[in-house]
């Protein structure tokens, strides 16, 4: 995908952008002045602890916080702010989301098929009644579920099966872009595998563009193109997958994946954890910027520090 | 109960034919099929298997906390000449618990008392089964909070669970845990509900302590990366039954049994990028029927026939290494092992020769049908 270079379509454009939380005149900055693209078609990863903005900036493209400065463009159009009501339907069209906990994501008290079905009836959507059921027998057959299940209370499913549902949900509206919020971190060992490779299936058949936050890097490698490292509302390194996992730059990026827990008792006996000290930083004179140090490898850096990893390049 | 010293290594829990039942609106579900395991004094001894495959139901027989509608319905826990599965009152159960076996809870955020202190949650357990009063409670505890790693431990002391941070509190869970200087400590996936970074952290402490107050620890856990950094011993666990178990590195270089391939397989560090994952097929057996023959015959892709009429026994792979598969016959044809366990076979090959040591010492305990399945 990488041959493609700057030819490739942006489908997502982070500009700069801003949230805060709180009063006026105390507020607090979850996110400061993040800038990414998202490419069409690819798989674009977010990973932080907790408390890092990233399911902060995930709501925000889907436009459940507002964003305090910056600007969001979503296929050439700007999606922040006030939009007109056609615009905004469209967007709630476009962009889905998949969240992280399939057990308290669904209604429990209404059937499969409405679950599946609640989007189509927004306003704007004029449907049939029999157009509406078709599509999501479609949407269930997308995600391996049969059609019979439409009848059926979620109690009734296993974590995987409901997070199928949660999937199908977003799918039947026909999205471009998908935002998945820690889709498989609430899921079990053994039904992870099955919800990352049915993701990868439908953005095959769909041409899906898929934001992928996580905390869990092995899995971000695993299925991401790209990786962006959050850090307390900043941005710090963003590259493509192997290129961050063969040389993370960033001293926060190197702690994160040290950190990875391996499945192999001799690499994992023998790690050596790298921890991560902000004050390592001297931005007091001279505060870091955004900077691409080598083809589509950014990287939050001063002056000082930039000439250092270009030396480790 | 016996107090004699028991050395590191050797038997302090055995297990033998455990069997534990639930009862259901009438039903029956078989919560445990006769577990049979020895914990050896100072090990660490990992659980791993998928939910609802017993992990949490097993050791919570070592602690007496299983639900009401539950009970033993064979076999016995023997533990310092005590039969645990004969106890059944509270009185008997508070000699144990705490006391002997203590138990780290999975989430932080919910197994600590939002209206206490830190310190007084921590000097209750002190003070009840230490015997510490005033000063010296105090003392102990601050002692506690410096061992977890928990700095500052004066001004801490007078805190609630509220100020604390995620891994701050399970800090503070394990100091509790640790108050009276038990015997055997279980971590029921203490780190799942972490992050990652917090997470190393928190093994560390573990492991670090595990050597300071010379505990047995085991660990649930369905996570093979920390199961690969903690673990001496691992069990795998599937549909209430024990499937394989043997050291670290005997489980994850050399597994035998086609599940833990499974598990194994299906890790997305193990995976290929663009390439589908590994995925298990299927549910687990319903334990409210018996379970015929192998109970992961019906999810395996490879089965013999005899997977599906007979259970298997536990078969020796080498004096550490068991496991409950019939491929391990030496009538059976074999089958091909995975890509992902032959590579992963190859490289612990690879790095043993490196270190100059040799495998070798292994293989002449393994059966001849062994080599032929590679």
């Amino acid at each position: 995908m990488s041959d493609e270079g700057n030819a490739r379509e942006k489908l997502v454009e982070v500009d700069n952008i801003s949230v805060q939380f709180g009063k006026k005149s105390r507020p607090f900055t979850a996110v400061d002045g993040v800038s990414f693209d998202i490419y069409k078609g690819e798989t674009f990863g977010l990973v932080g602890e907790s408390g890092s903005g990233k399911t902060t900036i995930g709501r925000a493209i889907i436009r459940v916080n507002p964003i305090s400065s910056g600007e969001i463009r979503f296929a050439g159009k700007r999606i922040s702010g006030k939009l007109s009501p056609s615009e905004d339907r469209q967007v709630t069209k476009d962009i889905q989301m998949i969240f992280q906990d399939p057990m308290s994501s669904l209604n429990e008290r209404a059937k499969v098929g409405y679950i599946v079905m609640e989007g189509l009836y927004a306003p704007g959507n004029d449907c049939t009644n029999e157009e509406r059921e078709q599509r999501v027998i479609k949407a269930m057959q997308d995600v391996g579920l049969p059609p019979e299940f439409m009848s059926r209370f979620p109690h009734e499913f296993s974590g995987g099966q409901r997070q199928r549902i949660g999937i199908a949900r977003a799918l039947v509206m026909n999205p471009k872009f998908i935002v998945a919020d820690e889709p498989i971190s609430a899921l079990d060992v053994s039904i992870r595998a099955q919800v990352l490779n049915l993701l990868q299936k439908l953005q095959k058949e769909k041409g899906l563009t898929y934001l992928f936050i996580a905390h869990d890097l092995s899995v971000v490698r695993f299925i991401c193109d790209r990786i962006a490292v959050i850090h307390k509302g900043h941005i710090v390194e963003l590259a493509e997958s192997e290129k961050l996992f063969a040389h993370p730059l960033h001293p926060y990026t190197q702690a994160l994946l040290s950190a990875i827990s391996q499945p192999d008792p001799i690499a994992e006996k023998n790690k050596k954890l790298i921890v991560y000290d902000p004050s390592q930083h001297h931005y007091e004179n001279d505060p870091p910027v955004w900077t691409e140090i080598e083809d589509g490898h950014f990287i939050l850096a001063n002056q000082e520090e930039i000439e250092k990893y270009k030396a480790e390049l | 109960m016996e107090d004699n010293d028991i050395q590191k290594g050797e038997t302090l829990i055995s297990i033998k034919d455990l069997a534990f039942d639930f009862t259901l609106r009438g039903q029956t579900l078989h919560a445990l099929r006769g577990i049979s395991l020895d914990i050896k004094k100072g090990e660490s001894l990992a659980i791993v298997g998928e939910s609802g495959s017993g992990k949490s139901v097993f050791v919570s027989n070592l602690m007496g906390l299983n639900a009401q509608n539950g009970h033993v319905s064979g076999g016995s826990i023997m533990y310092r000449g005590l039969d645990l599965t004969k106890l059944t009152t509270e009185k008997e159960w508070s000699e144990i618990r705490g006391r002997r076996i203590a138990m780290i809870m999975q989430d932080p955020m919910t197994s600590l008392n939002p209206l206490k202190t830190i310190g007084w949650q921590i000097s209750e357990a002190v003070e009840m089964h230490r015997g510490l009063n005033g000063e010296a409670a105090k003392k102990a505890v601050y002692e506690l909070l410096g061992d977890v790693g928990i700095s500052n431990s004066e001004r801490r002391y007078k805190q609630y669970p509220y100020e604390f941070s995620g891994g701050m509190r399970q800090r503070v869970v394990i100091a509790i845990a640790l108050a009276c200087k038990p015997e055997i400590l279980i971590c029921d996936e203490p780190t799942t509900a972490l992050d990652v970074t917090i997470q190393a952290q928190i093994l560390g402490i573990l492991k670090r302590l595990q050597e300071k107050y010379e505990l047995t620890s085991i660990y649930i856990t369905h996570d093979l990366g920390v199961v690969a950094d903690v673990a001496d011993r691992v069990a795998v666990m599937y549909a209430g039954d024990i499937v394989e178990v043997g050291t670290c590195n005997e489980v994850f270089y050399d597994p035998q049994h086609p599940y833990t391939w499974a598990l194994l397989s299906s890790l997305p560090q193990l995976g290929i990028k663009g390439e589908q994952l590994y995925s298990i097929e299927g549910t687990p057996p319903n334990l409210f029927y018996e379970v015929h023959g192998d109970a992961f015959a019906s999810r395996n892709p490879h089965p013999l026939k005899i997977d599906f009429v007979k259970c298997p026994p536990m078969f020796e792979v080498t004096p550490t290494h068991f496991a409950r598969t019939w491929l391990l016959d030496p009538r059976s044809p074999g089958v091909e092992k995975p890509e992902h366990i032959k590579r992963l076979n190859e490289k612990y090959q690879e790095l043993m020769k490196k270190n100059g040591e040799s495998v070798s010492g292994q293989e002449p305990a393994r059966t001849a049908l062994e080599g032929a399945a590679i």
